[in-house]
């Protein structure tokens, strides 16, 4: 039995400006990253394998440049990466990205049985926590969604019992395979990958699925496959910040009162 | 052939074989290390093994007046070596080896120098003795049955000495007899008894001597007191430069990193320890140590060499060792919190007398745990991460870097046309606290004139927590990195601000081709103002300032008179000193990575030094890296000291009193 885990090459979106004229993202020259989120899915589904033995699939659908990613996952443990890797598929929506990646879960699960589909909650980027519930229901799996705590997991019967976290409120719910589970970051403090296994990630070949090898309809992947477009991305206006000078290091104090005078004349906080 | 001579050949030969066995047992362990070139500038080595094994300079550092009695047990050994010699020898073949066979006056001079030695070495061996029993400072294990067995034993070897000769001097049978005071005297004390029963009594003295001194022999390798055969050539084989950097690694399939086992130590590491003296000076001036960790130096040197004695023959054999070098919980094995308690200060080295080097062996172990078991406080997760990705210990986007160039006038390195990188450092760079001394540098050298630059944005982390931590694979890519930028940028002389970049730009880049010429900003304003580039007027009222070194500047890079100079032109007076200062200054925590990590067994390292520093009553603390900033200003905090006391960075203090 395999657990996939989805993993998505994300910007670090810290340093992520939008240019104020064409309203897009500058990506350029801002190093790549895991999606943190995935970066927990997958810890989780190492444990997994640490404790039960399931063989450990990652993939990815991204540009070729998302290798890097996946060989990463080849660093801390992953049994098996696949690249979804076509310039069809480019310009997905959430619809669309799921669709692709259920369609290689699918593909995988011919290969052997899928119990557990591993997602991040949401990516810091494209931020909707959409993709994980899309590929359950495509894929008609079981969905679990914020999970911050695996409870349970009964590998004869083929269920499992998650925590998931809530405002204000834990739910424990118990599930049969398959199931999709999306991580929050709580879950787990993901590991480091040792010199060895970096060094022999290097050189891993990365299996590329293009649709040659995906074979789906044109109309379900990429832009056309997408029921949602993008019209325009824009920093919310905003009243212009004040700085309220005083120096931190020298009188600290001073400073402090000045801004907790600032917040009470503006009722945001009260002294009461 | 006497039968007394037949039986002492057949003893001699046994223990003498015994000797060799075990000496072999034991030395060829060493082997298995890894490799380690100690054979270069031979000359230089032997002025070294003269001066600190046989001078037993650093045995007899001030700070521990009792290394004399060591000096002195030393050499009389060394002379009561030709005695013993001549003992076996002459045990061994009476008609034709004896000291009475000599020219008269040498005889008689011998006879002379070897009994007044014996009585040198018995009182050495009652002070000893004494100071186990009664004075016994607290970093040693005084009470141990090794000591007391070696002690005992040549205790035994002297007064056997003395009988024997007295029996003899008492037959009349000692023509040297008025040469030997001690021994006359022990002669007199047998005066009256028969001449029969003096011939019984010298030669059971005679087998007692006999056997002290092959049971001394035989028990040698298997006690502390290895160091007698192997300190000598340990003070040979020393590091000639200082112990600042550790060896690099070669990342390659395949390739094992780190120390896990004790055979990936280098094979001086064995050797090592077994010089070990257990004199317990490393561990008294461990800053770890004496604020409560679970790491003893003197330990750490002990269980590897128990780990070897363990395993060496299983790994000899090609089999696993059964002890692991790490985390195994007993004597031979080194815990894992031990070796994350070192802060790589270097005062353990610094006061070892047989140079013994503790840093590179904790970094290796650290590695190990780092590189092959990916194993490591959870602090340092994010801390190696945002290393890797963002080049800086907090994970603040690099872009930041460049924000202290817009406070002050800092132009950017121009190739071909600039002098001087002024490289930042992460804590100069992006810490509030400490951009002022970095705003100060930049002012002292534009008001100095000096042609510099800075990377701004785009300088990058130099790497030396990551080395320190045991991540060679991260501190290699960072370090490989640097050079090629330092080397595409025409980059040949850097000003550092912080001890630790300088440390590692200067010393440990030097391993991956990086040759630069690197100056810490104290040295540099030094000589701006030796060259009349620079005055200050030393008018600063610092008030009473004392001044705390910076391990990585001082011990680590000899770096001790440049800032006491400064201070005194900046404020017409010479610091106030600590107690413990130069090469003996305590640590202010933060070395070693130890900065990006908490701190929770026993007390704070930097409480400890500003309680040290506040023994002096100071209104301020001048320090010279923006660790020791960071460390003093959080100690005052939290030792509650008076709002007056301030802690300044050496620039800011130059900074003021510029004319
Ligand atoms: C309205 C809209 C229109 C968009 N239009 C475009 C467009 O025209 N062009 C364009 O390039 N992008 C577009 N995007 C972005 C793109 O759709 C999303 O980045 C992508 O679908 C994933 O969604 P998400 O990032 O919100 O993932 P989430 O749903 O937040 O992610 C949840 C989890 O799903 C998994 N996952 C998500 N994406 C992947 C992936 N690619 N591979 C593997 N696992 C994954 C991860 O486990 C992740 O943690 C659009 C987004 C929106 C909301
Ligand atoms: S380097 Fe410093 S902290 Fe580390 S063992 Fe030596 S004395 Fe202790
Ligand atoms: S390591 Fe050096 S300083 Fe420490 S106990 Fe041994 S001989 Fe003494």
């Amino acid at each position: 039995m395999q657990i996939v885990t989805c993993i998505k090459q994300v910007p670090d979106t810290t340093q992520v400006k939008i240019d104020p004229v064409k309203g897009t993202l500058i990506r350029e020259g801002v190093p790549s990253i895991i999606n943190p989120f995935d970066a927990h899915a997958l810890e989780e589904g190492l444990r997994l394998k640490d404790r039960y033995g399931f063989k450990v699939t990652a993939i990815s659908m991204g540009p070729p440049s998302a290798e890097v990613t996946l060989r990463n996952a080849v660093a801390v443990g992953v049994d098996n990466v696949i690249l979804l890797s076509d310039r069809a598929f480019g310009g997905a929506d959430t619809l669309a990205t799921s669709m692709v990646l259920a369609t290689a879960i699918r593909k995988l699960n011919e290969e052997e049985e899928v119990a557990l589909v591993l997602c991040g909650k949401q990516t810091i980027d494209g931020d909707t926590a959409q993709v994980g519930p899309g590929i359950a229901t495509r894929l008609g799996f079981q969905q679990l969604t914020s999970v911050d705590r695996i409870e349970e997991l009964d590998l004869k019967n083929k269920r499992i019992t998650v925590r998931c976290k809530f405002e204000e409120r834990y739910e424990i719910l118990n599930s049969c395979f398959p199931a999709m589970i999306a991580v929050l970051r709580e879950i787990n403090r993901p590991r480091y990958p040792t010199v060895p296994m970096r060094l022999m990630a290097q050189d891993y070949k990365v299996t590329v699925w293009d649709n040659k090898i995906m074979q789906m309809n044109e109309n379900e992947i990429g832009l056309k496959g997408s029921a949602t477009a993008v019209r325009r991305i824009f920093s919310p206006d905003r009243a212009k910040g004040q700085i309220l000078g005083g120096d931190e290091v020298q009188d600290p104090e001073d400073a402090a009162r000045m801004l907790i005078n600032k917040l009470v004349s503006k009722n945001l906080i009260s002294l009461q | 052939m006497t039968l007394r001579v037949t039986m002492f050949a057949i003893v001699f030969a046994v223990a003498i074989i015994f000797f060799l066995w075990s000496c072999w047992q034991r030395f060829s362990l060493v082997t298995l290390g890894r490799a380690d070139n100690r054979f270069d500038r031979i000359g230089l080595r032997f002025v070294n093994m003269l001066l600190y094994a046989f001078g037993q300079k650093r045995v007899v550092s001030g700070k521990y007046p009792f290394g004399w009695n060591h000096f002195i047990f030393f050499w009389c050994f060394l002379i009561l070596l030709i005695s013993n010699t001549e003992f076996l020898l002459h045990g061994l073949f009476p008609e034709v080896i004896a000291l009475s066979y000599l020219p008269q006056g040498l005889y008689y001079a011998l006879a002379l120098i070897f009994d007044i030695v014996s009585i040198v070495a018995l009182v050495a061996v009652i002070v000893a003795i004494s100071r186990r029993l009664w004075f016994a400072p607290k970093y040693i294990d005084a009470k141990t049955v090794d000591a007391f067995v070696i002690l005992g034993l040549v205790g035994i070897l002297m007064l056997a000495f003395f009988s024997l000769h007295g029996s003899d001097i008492a037959l009349g049978n000692e023509q040297a007899a008025a040469y030997m005071p001690v021994s006359s005297f022990v002669g007199m004390l047998f005066s009256g008894i028969m001449p029969a029963t003096l011939e019984t009594m010298k030669l059971v003295f005679w087998w007692i001597h006999a056997f002290a001194l092959l049971g001394f022999l035989c028990y040698l390798p298997y006690s502390k007191h290895m160091h007698i055969l192997t300190s000598i050539p340990n003070c040979f084989f020393k590091s000639i430069d200082k112990v600042n950097t550790q060896t690099p690694e070669v990342f390659q399939k395949e390739n094992v990193y780190g120390a896990g086992r004790v055979d990936r130590m280098r094979w001086k590491d064995l050797f090592d320890s077994y010089s070990c003296t257990e004199c317990g000076r490393c561990t008294d001036n461990c800053p770890a140590a004496s604020t409560g960790k679970d790491l003893k130096p003197r330990l750490v040197i002990h269980d590897i060499k128990v780990n070897l004695l363990h395993n060496g023959g299983l790994i000899r054999k090609g089999k696993e060792p059964q002890l692991p070098l790490i985390g195994g919980g007993r004597e031979g094995s080194v815990k894992e919190d031990t070796i994350w308690a070192c802060t790589t200060c270097g005062a353990c080295m610094e006061v070892c007398p047989v140079f013994i080097e503790h840093v590179p062996k904790l970094v290796y172990m650290r590695r190990d745990l780092v590189e092959m078991q990916a194993k490591f406080p959870d602090e340092l997760l994010s801390l190696f991460e945002n290393l890797e990705n963002r080049s800086n210990p907090w994970g603040i986007i690099p872009a930041e870097r460049g924000r202290w160039v817009a406070e002050v006038q800092a132009p950017a390195f121009e190739k071909g046309k600039t002098e001087y990188l002024f490289y930042t450092g992460c804590a100069g760079s992006l810490d509030t606290r400490n951009k002022r001394n970095t705003a100060a540098i930049a002012r002292i050298l534009n008001a100095a004139g000096v042609s510099w630059g800075t990377f701004g944005k785009d300088e990058k982390c130099c790497g030396d927590s990551a080395r320190r931590l045991g991540n060679e694979y991260v501190f290699d890519r960072m370090a490989r990195e640097n050079i090629k930028v330092f080397n595409d940028a025409g980059v040949k002389k850097i000003i550092v601000e912080c001890p630790h970049c300088y440390n590692t730009l200067k010393n440990d880049y030097k391993q991956f081709g990086g040759d630069f010429e690197v100056i810490h900003h104290a040295e540099l304003i030094s000589q701006l103002i030796e060259s009349g580039r620079l005055k200050l007027e030393g008018k600063v009222d610092a008030g009473r300032l004392v001044f705390h070194d910076s391990c990585y500047l001082g011990r680590y890079n000899g770096v001790f008179d440049q800032p006491r100079k400064l201070i005194e032109m900046a404020t017409g007076k010479a610091p106030l000193e600590m107690k413990k200062n130069r090469e003996l200054s305590f640590c202010c925590g933060a070395g070693g990575g130890r900065m990006w990590m908490e701190e929770t067994e026993g007390t704070r390292i930097n409480m400890a030094r500003v309680n040290q520093a506040m023994e002096s009553d100071p209104d301020t603390i001048c320090v010279c890296c923006p660790y020791c900033v960071t460390m003093m200003e959080d100690g005052l905090t939290d030792i509650k000291a008076p709002e007056k006391v301030k802690v300044i960075e050496l620039s800011e203090l130059v900074e003021k009193a510029l004319k």
